[in-house]
């Protein structure tokens, strides 16, 4: 199974009736936006009991095409990375 | 920016108060928990994916005292971001 951006309106939706469904929509899309642009920002989202996205920075390296073996600069980029945070490790563990 | 920053972000936007902002915030955020918890994954287009990876039981050794230990098998979730969000936090 596959959660999906309509199951979680669905959610909201179904948790909080006094939204109508185009809220629940808007809810839940205002709610990905506002993160996006947090870390399009580079700015780090916190989101406690769940994780932390985090911007990281990478410097230009050399690297290689791994199928020819030719060799090729990597460019200076930024990456998203997530760290869990305990409580959801707990959760997914099913030790809490 | 921190998950009250986000909640006062989302109240302004909706233009609701900030108590169902908060609640709004946490029903996405507890059903994403509950999605890995019972071991599915999460794909959010635009912005990224979640999988569980399961960890086999192994052998490894306290860093510190070098002592043995059996390290438990474990499930953690990855976060692979998603092409739009990975290009636009690489463009700006």
């Amino acid at each position: 199974m596959t959660l999906t951006k309509a199951d979680l309106i669905q959610q909201v939706y179904k948790n909080h009736n006094t939204l109508t469904k185009a809220q629940a929509i808007e809810s839940v899309e205002a709610f990905l936006r506002i993160s996006k642009e947090s870390l399009i920002d580079g700015s780090d989202l916190l989101l406690s009991g769940f994780g932390k996205f985090h911007v990281k920075q990478k410097n230009a390296r050399r690297g290689r095409n791994p199928q020819t073996g030719d060799e090729l600069t990597l460019d200076a980029r930024r990456v998203v990375t997530f760290k869990p945070s305990g409580i959801l490790r707990d959760k997914i563990n099913g030790t809490s | 920016m921190n998950k009250s920053e986000l909640i006062e972000h989302l109240s302004e936007t909706l233009n609701l108060p900030q108590r169902e902002a908060t609640a709004i915030c946490n029903t996405i955020l507890e059903r994403m928990t509950e999605a890995l918890s019972d071991g599915d994954s999460i794909e959010i287009r635009g912005f990224g994916s979640f999988v569980i990876k399961k960890y086999e039981a192994y052998e490894g050794r306290n860093p510190k005292t070098g002592k043995k230990i059996t390290v438990q098998p474990k499930k953690l979730p990855f976060f692979k971001v998603g092409k739009e969000l990975r290009e636009k936090v690489n463009n700006d």
